[in-house]
C-alpha cells in the first residue's frame, strides 16, 4: 500500500474507527514511514485544537419554547392553505358571475362582450396548455419513483 | 449523538393519537441536535434557530412523502442541510451584490464576516482563530467537521445521514482537515496546540 492509500486510513486511525487489524496495519506502516508520522501528528494536533471549541446553546427559555414556534408555523401553514383555496374559489365564482353578469346585461356593448370571452378563451387555453406540459414533464420524469 | 440516526418513528406515531403530538415528541427529540447543526453550518444564532424550526414544519409538511418511518433523522437532516446551503448561497449572492454595488473597500474572505465569534463557548483566542478558520472552509467540509467535532457522531451515523458510503466520509473528513490546516497555517505559521485539553488556556479572552 502506498501512502496515498495510506491516508483514506489515517483519519480512521485518528478517530479510532478502525478495526483491529487495520489498525495494527497502520501502525506497522507508520512504523516504516517518517513522512506519514509527521502528517499524523499535525492532524493529531489540529482534532486537538478543534474538539476543544464547542457551541455555545442556547437558554433553557429558547428550547422551552421552541415546539411552540413550530407548531405555530404548522397552524398558520395550514391557515395559510385554507385562506389560498377559499380565495380562489370565490375568485373563480365572483369572475364567472361577473362575466355572466355582463354578458347577459343587454346594456353592455358587444364589443366588451367579446373582449372578456376573448380573455376567458385566453385563460382556458393557458390554463390547458400548463397542465399538459406538467403532465407531459411527469410521465418521462426519470426520479418520480425513486424512494426517499 | 449515538441513537440519533436509529430513531423509531413509526412507534411513535403510532402511540399518539394526534399527528401534532407525536411530532412534538419528535421535534423535542431532535431539536438540540437541529439547532446546533444548523449554527455550525451557518455560524449565527438567530438564523440557526429560524432554519432548525422551519425545517421541523417542512418535515411535518412533507412527513407522508417519507418512505421508510424509521429513518426519520437521515431524512430530516437532508432538509435542514439544504435549507442551510440555500441560505448560506442566498447570502453569498446578497454579499456579493452589495460588493458590486460599492466598487470599493477590502472584502474580508467569503463566509467569514457572517460567523458569529459568539456563537462558540468559552471563547479564547486559540479558538476563535479555528472558528474563523472554519467559516472559511467548503460548506462540504465545514458540515463533516460539525458532525464529527461537534456532533460526536460516529463515521457510520455520518455516512448515514449524508445518504453516502464510510469511504466517502473518511475522504471528505480528510480534505477538510487538510484545507482547515492550511487555512490556520496561512493565517500565523503552523498549527499550534494552544487549548488542547488539560493544558491552561493562553491568551484567553472569556466573555
Amino acid at each position: 500500500m502506498t501512502c496515498q492509500d495510506q491516508r483514506d486510513l489515517m483519519m480512521a486511525y485518528l478517530d479510532n474507527e478502525l478495526n483491529e487489524r487495520q489498525k495494527q496495519a497502520f501502525d506497522e506502516h507508520l512504523a516504516g514511514c517518517p513522512n506519514c508520522t509527521q502528517e499524523l501528528e499535525e492532524f493529531r494536533r489540529l482534532k486537538q485544537m478543534t474538539d476543544c471549541v464547542a457551541l455555545v446553546e442556547p437558554e433553557d427559555r429558547v428550547w422551552e419554547q421552541y415546539w411552540g414556534n413550530v407548531y405555530n408555523r404548522i397552524e398558520r401553514g395550514t391557515g395559510w392553505l385554507l385562506f389560498s383555496v377559499a380565495a380562489i374559489i370565490l375568485f373563480i365564482y365572483g369572475g364567472f358571475q361577473l362575466i355572466e353578469h355582463l354578458i347577459e346585461d343587454p346594456t353592455v356593448g358587444v364589443l366588451l362582450k367579446i373582449g372578456l370571452l376573448a380573455l376567458l378563451g385566453g385563460l382556458v387555453i393557458l390554463f390547458v396548455s400548463v397542465l399538459r406540459e406538467r403532465v407531459y414533464f411527469w410521465s418521462r420524469d426519470r426520479y418520480r419513483d425513486v424512494r426517499r | 449523538m449515538n441513537g440519533t440516526c436509529q430513531d423509531n418513528t413509526v412507534a411513535l406515531w403510532d402511540a399518539h393519537s394526534s399527528r401534532k403530538e407525536a411530532f412534538e415528541v419528535i421535534v423535542k427529540r431532535h431539536m438540540k441536535d437541529a439547532y446546533l447543526i444548523a449554527l455550525g453550518l451557518v455560524g449565527n444564532r438567530e438564523d440557526a434557530l429560524e432554519l432548525s424550526q422551519e425545517a421541523f414544519f417542512r418535515a411535518y409538511k412533507h412527513y407522508d412523502d417519507l418512505q421508510s418511518k424509521g429513518k426519520f433523522f437521515p431524512w430530516f437532516y437532508q432538509i435542514l442541510r439544504n435549507l442551510c446551503f440555500s441560505h448560506l448561497r442566498k447570502r453569498r449572492v446578497r454579499r456579493a451584490s452589495s460588493l458590486d454595488d460599492t466598487q470599493y473597500g477590502c472584502p474580508e474572505p467569503e463566509g467569514q464576516e457572517c460567523f458569529e465569534p459568539d456563537a462558540i463557548a468559552e471563547r479564547n483566542e486559540a479558538k476563535d482563530r479555528i472558528w474563523k478558520a472554519m467559516s472559511r472552509l467548503d460548506d462540504k467540509h465545514r458540515e463533516v467537521i460539525i458532525l464529527r467535532h461537534f456532533r460526536n457522531m460516529s463515521y457510520d451515523e455520518m455516512a448515514k445521514v449524508l445518504f453516502c458510503n464510510r469511504g466517502t466520509v473518511t475522504s471528505r473528513l480528510f480534505y477538510a482537515r487538510q484545507q482547515l490546516k492550511e487555512i490556520l497555517e496561512h493565517q500565523r505559521g503552523a498549527p499550534d496546540a494552544e487549548c488542547i485539553p488539560g493544558e491552561p488556556e493562553k491568551g484567553g479572552q472569556t466573555l
